[in-house]
């Protein structure tokens, strides 16, 4: 059952060919026996799981259910979930129990979909391999010596190894794609606004964006119906009806514009990235796409504005954790700043600690000019670029990564070589703009991913083109050894 | 390049995170690692470009003033440090 995909579960649910009860303990039992190898999973939530598999059968008994009834899902520990431990991957963090449910959570919740547990991750989202979460690092299921990306490392990992058929994921800089790329994923990053950040804990609010991970574009699609919604609650969130997302899916690609960015084939690409992805337009253009060069003269700026912007974000979001009313203490605080200042020094890693600093300099008195003000005007040089290259094309594609996933522990001195993982993705946050991965090759037995970015609120036709690439393609069917 | 001494306790002090004696060089140079690469904002010219803070230019929606929330104090009171009476406690602050 785990090899099937979200649509497939959907059918077989339906159907009855087997209940949510059996295909939520089969989840649970990979992943009791499978996880320990990949530490994708921070909390099992086994007995809520089969209540709620057992209420979604009932609903799929009387005949009336929502499409996603019955399917098993992990989130991402980032997403607040009413009653059940969310750590964001600190030990800030690891005493939390939410008493609310994000939106996505509760749209899910109220699409049945049952919920698995919670997935690990870099703490509060920050890094690029999952290496910096207080529960340990993620493996990645094709190469445990090496990283499955991050900050949704959990998720994809877990999406890989086959301990869920789809996670919630979470993407400031490139946190849903860079980690499907390198665990052969396929994920997206919708639009910003497009899905509520409500009880989605905050790293940087004007970049942060929920999507979906899972094996195939259509099951992105399924995914993201349920995801995306206009919340009140969210004050960034666009008012704007959410399309069937699996309605456009077979549509063809003939005539279809395709972008290829110049600056994302340049020095520092993997020569093996760099022909898988090649490969992949080609399949495109030969199902009757049509390939153009653009160029994105500001894409180098997009690295140095966002290790402002982020930063300054972070900086001031994370003021609130202070100790007092929830989260981590000290013993025995001497006074308050005393409690404030230990708190956050022993309940914060180190890469965390460092963007504050970091953003608490760029914002200070004296530099927030030189630094977020002018950050803030190189961030719409790059939208502009983009702007311009929608004028000629439908969507712009190129490689999600530079290489395949590194091995562990190799970029853990040096801050900005992981900072530069994420140097094809972070532009579209910076824009606003959806960007999605899917498989598209091997290089060194290890997957490689094909980055597509859309127009603004333009989901449906990236998914489609996604789908339509998977049709003619496997990569996204094949499994790590041991797996299928 | 690396921050002064002097401007990392300042730093550590707005951020109130405590940087320890040991670490303070190192903290030094990462920090002055990510400031360099930065920097390469400062060579741009950026004249006449109006700074962006939403990528759909979106404003704050408003909404009536009126209650929408139920009063939580307990479940929210009850992942807390500390509180008595129904307020947070913290270390004394007035002597």
């Amino acid at each position: 059952m785990h090899n099937l995909t979200i649509a497939e579960l959907v059918k077989g649910l339906q159907s009855k060919e087997f209940t949510s009860v059996e295909l939520t303990q089969h989840f649970l039992d990979r992943i009791g026996s499978l996880d320990s190898a990949y530490n994708a999973v921070i909390t099992v939530t086994a007995e809520q799981a089969l209540k709620a598999a057992a209420a979604a059968d009932q609903r799929l008994a009387a005949g009336n259910a929502p499409e996603l009834c019955g399917v098993p899902i992990l989130h991402k520990d980032i997403f607040c979930t009413d009653g059940v431990r969310t750590s964001c991957g600190s030990k800030m963090l690891d005493n939390f129990i939410p008493p609310y449910n994000a939106t996505v959570v509760e749209n899910f919740e109220q699409a049945g979909a049952v919920v698995l547990g919670k997935t690990n991750m870099d703490e509060f989202a920050m890094g690029s391999s999952n290496e910096t979460s207080y529960y340990g690092p993620v493996k990645n299921p094709w190469a445990t010596d090496s990283v499955p990306g991050g900050s949704s490392g959990g998720s994809a990992a877990a999406v890989a190894a086959r301990l869920a058929p789809g996670a919630t994921a979470t993407d400031t800089g490139g946190s849903i794609r860079q980690p499907a790329a390198l665990c052969g994923v396929s994920g997206i990053k919708p639009t910003y606004g497009r899905v509520s950040r409500w009880g989605m804990i905050a790293f940087a609010s004007s970049l942060d964006q929920g999507g979906p991970m899972a094996r195939t574009a259509e099951d992105c699609a399924l995914l993201l119906n349920c995801m995306a919604s206009y919340d009140d609650k969210d004050s960034t969130c666009i008012d704007r009806e959410v399309p069937d997302y699996t309605a456009t899916l077979n549509s063809s690609v003939k005539g279809l514009r395709i972008g290829i960015p110049k600056e994302y084939f340049s020095e520092g690409l993997h020569p093996g990235t760099d022909k898988a992805v090649r490969a992949a337009l080609a399949d495109l253009e030969a199902q009757g796409a049509e390939l153009v060069e653009i160029s994105l003269p500001n894409s180098a700026l997009s690295v140095p504005a966002y290790y402002v912007i982020a930063p300054a974000e972070a900086s001031a979001n994370l003021s609130r954790f202070d100790g007092s009313r929830y989260g981590y203490r000290c013993e025995d605080p001497k006074d308050l700043q005393d409690m404030y200042c230990r708190s956050r020094s022993e309940g914060f890693g180190e890469e965390v600690q460092r963007r504050i600093l970091i953003g608490t300099y760029c914002l200070s008195a004296g530099y927030y000019d030189a630094y977020y003000g002018k950050a803030q005007q190189v961030r719409q040089l790059i939208q502009q670029d983009f702007v311009s290259a929608f004028e000629n094309v439908d969507l712009i594609m190129g490689p999600t990564c530079p290489s395949p996933a590194f091995k562990a522990g190799s970029k853990g001195d040096d801050p900005v070589a992981m900072y530069l993982e994420d140097i094809y993705t972070i532009a579209t946050n910076l824009a606003g703009l959806p960007g999605m991965s899917i498989p598209c090759g091997m290089v060194e037995d290890k997957p490689v991913g094909l980055q597509i970015i859309g127009n603004y609120f333009d989901e449906a036709r990236m998914l489609n083109a996604a789908h339509q690439y998977q049709q003619t393609s496997d990569w996204h069917t094949q499994a790590p050894e041991g797996i299928a | 390049m690396s921050i002064e001494r002097r401007e990392i306790e300042k730093l550590a002090t707005l951020s109130r995170i405590a940087i320890n004696e040991e670490t303070i060089n190192e903290v030094s140079q990462r920090l002055g690692s990510v400031l360099e690469l930065v920097d390469q904002l400062q060579a741009v010219d950026t004249d006449g470009v109006e700074a962006m803070s939403h990528p759909m230019q979106a404003t704050q929606r408003l909404r009536e003033d009126e209650v929408t929330e139920l009063n939580r104090r307990e479940a929210l009171q009850a992942i807390a440090p500390e509180t008595e009476d129904g307020l947070f406690l913290v270390p004394k602050v007035i002597e």
